[in-house]
């Protein structure tokens, strides 16, 4: 009988400890499909971070590191400097990247750094129980947002792409959404872009997706995808937000 | 042989380092060792080796884990507050198991303190250079010559033990110069396959670097098997220097470092008056040379004196190994102050009394 549907190479048959509903899963799919597709399985390297995806170590198929929180640009940094033919991605939650990680996420893009990163954004710290993230939108109700996000106290929620996108070292960024079938398959042509423009030198690569936390924001699956659509969506506009992949490396 | 040549001793640390095959160097400036990282910018790109000024120490500690941690020789260096910085990234390699060389140029403190050469780092280094149940083997040296043979030794334990090595110098040894002749000695570099996430290349399971281990059964486990492997190291890697102690001392002084050298000239001096006082020298600061004491507690009248630049760090370890067979005291100077030959001498003559 012909296979019509497997698991990809790049991802372990293990079971993960992701809650029901999670959009980890179709992330970490699509980043699978991704280096499967392209044929770099051999010699491709991952960072995970501290969060939800502390464990992605053990999904992956390839070599992987676990970094301290919020330093896999860091990590990816040394990793590709002493390997400068594999090819190495970080994966970070918004917690990781946008708070404790700011400066390593910031200067590995301005370097240019050869290496990719997905980036999942979903509002809220999951890990730890669903607290307010750099991310979270205002008026949002975390567990240290038990008012909703004041943005007098607590300031605004940061857009990485658009900030990132200032930086003359990354050559490609685009936020993306899985929350619904056509959306997933954008969000794979963007991820195997980023990695394709790290296969051709062009630098710096970043793939935003937004994902929903069903168990932190206590909402269905499906009242977190309209969530998602209704909240996430007009203030972290999807698209491309910068692409310099057809100039010369 | 190789010739003799006057450095810097942050240069020197460069120089050997790149002789003793390191392929990565991941920097931040800080006095009194920056002169370490520009060396390194200047040197490491023309041989094809990487030196990167990372953004800040927590970068650069980071960047030396994903570089050790894919299984290539690598080193990072700064100054007190630095290593406070790079203390969690410690942690992490020395969890994970990582090999990889820091140096520790160490300024006064606590805080921002000053920029003068200190020793007020002892228990970071020794006690608690990050988070949770690990030790790292931390070499001392006294002199530009000891610290660039030193660094060849703190690469190769490092790879053998797998474990983050530190050199911990004082602001003296980085910024003086003194003739220096790097001798030729083959790096002794164990293969890392097994471990190194490099890339699958045809393996067939992943490799990991990782340092978490949810079960508590499994942690303990690999802190046991961490704390065999420092079992291993104070068994085979402890270092010192013993001057005049095969001798009936009056006072037996403890020193490292920059305060060795000073120390010595007071021993010196003082056996002009006819009064004998020996030295030991630690170079390896963890593991602490514990045996250096059993061997000399005998010989020494009125036990031994710690003297060092910090309010009293090293003490403790001496009150260890003298283990209330004998007196110890204390003679320090900090926030960047030196000792003067003639203070040390006054304390040991205030300690000795009438009894020469």
């Amino acid at each position: 009988m012909a296979v019509v549907f497997k698991k990809p190479d790049a991802l372990l048959d293990v079971p993960t400890h992701y809650c029901p509903g999670c959009t980890h899963g179709i992330i970490h799919r699509l980043v699978a499909e991704v280096i499967d597709e392209l044929g770099i399985l051999d010699k491709t390297i991952g960072v995970a971070p501290v969060g939800c995806s502390v464990l992605a170590y053990n999904y992956f198929a390839c070599d992987m590191f676990e970094a301290a929180h919020g330093r896999a640009p860091a990590v990816a940094t040394g990793i590709k400097r002493s390997n400068p033919d594999k090819v190495v991605f970080t994966y970070q939650g918004d917690g990781d990247l946008a708070a404790i990680g700011t400066a390593e996420i910031v200067h590995a893009a301005t370097r240019g750094e050869h290496i990719t990163t997905i980036f999942v954004n979903n509002c809220i710290y999951g890990m730890t129980g669903g607290q307010m993230a750099p991310t979270t939108l205002p008026g949002q109700v975390t567990e240290t947002t038990p008012y909703g996000r004041d943005t007098k106290l607590a300031g605004f929620p940061i857009r990485v792409s658009e900030m990132l996108s200032t930086l003359t070292g990354a050559c490609y960024i685009e936020r993306v959404s899985v929350d619904t079938v056509p959306n997933v398959i954008k969000a794979k042509k963007a991820i195997k872009k980023a990695f394709q423009a790290q296969l051709d030198g062009k630098g710096f690569s970043l793939i935003e997706v937004l994902s929903i936390c069903p168990t932190n924001w206590g909402l269905s699956p499906k009242e977190s995808f309209k969530w998602l659509r209704d909240n996430m969506i007009p203030y972290y506009e999807l698209g491309v937000k910068k692409d310099t992949t057809d100039k010369e490396a | 042989m190789g010739e003799k040549v006057l450095m810097k001793g942050n240069e020197a640390i460069g120089e050997a380092a790149i002789r003793a095959n390191c392929k990565c160097f991941f920097g931040y400036p800080i006095t009194p060792q920056t002169e370490l990282a520009a060396y390194m910018s200047r040197k490491m790109p023309k041989i094809g080796r990487v030196f990167l000024q990372a953004e800040s120490e927590i970068a650069a500690i980071n960047m030396v884990y994903g570089a050790a941690g894919s299984g290539v020789r690598s080193m990072t260096s700064s100054s007190s507050p630095g290593i406070s910085l790079k203390s969690e990234g410690i942690s992490y390699i020395a969890g994970a198991e990582l090999p990889c060389v820091i140096c520790n140029i160490v300024r006064g403190g606590p805080g921002l303190g000053s920029i003068q050469p200190a020793q007020s780092d002892y228990f970071m280094a020794t006690k608690a250079g990050g988070h949770g149940d690990f030790s790292m083997p931390v070499l001392a040296p006294a002199s530009i010559q000891e610290m660039v043979d030193l660094i060849q030794d703190a690469f190769d334990i490092a790879d053998e033990y797998r474990t983050p090595c530190m050199i911990m110098g004082d602001g003296m040894l980085g910024q003086m110069m003194e003739p220096v002749e790097f001798k030729e000695r083959k790096p002794k570099e164990p293969s890392k396959d097994s471990w190194a996430a490099n890339g699958l290349n045809g393996r067939k399971t992943h490799n990991i670097i990782n340092s978490l281990y949810l079960q508590s059964e499994l942690l303990e486990e690999h802190n046991i098997k961490l704390q065999q492997k420092y079992a291993a190291i104070k068994e085979k890697e402890v270092r010192y220097e013993l001057y005049k102690c095969d001798r009936e001392n009056d006072l037996i002084i403890v020193a490292y470092g920059t305060t060795s050298r000073i120390c010595k000239n007071v021993i010196k001096e003082a056996e002009k008056d006819g009064i004998n006082l020996g030295l030991i020298r630690p170079i390896t600061l963890w593991p602490f040379p514990f045996e250096a004491f059993e061997k000399t507690v005998n010989k020494t009248k009125h036990g031994y004196l710690s003297v060092e630049m910090s309010c009293g760090q090293m003490v403790y370890d001496v009150k260890l190994a003298a283990n209330g067979r004998c007196p110890v005291d204390f003679y320090g100077r900090t926030g960047g102050m030196i000792p003067e030959p003639n203070d040390i001498y006054s304390k040991v003559k205030e300690i000795i009394g009438g009894a020469k």
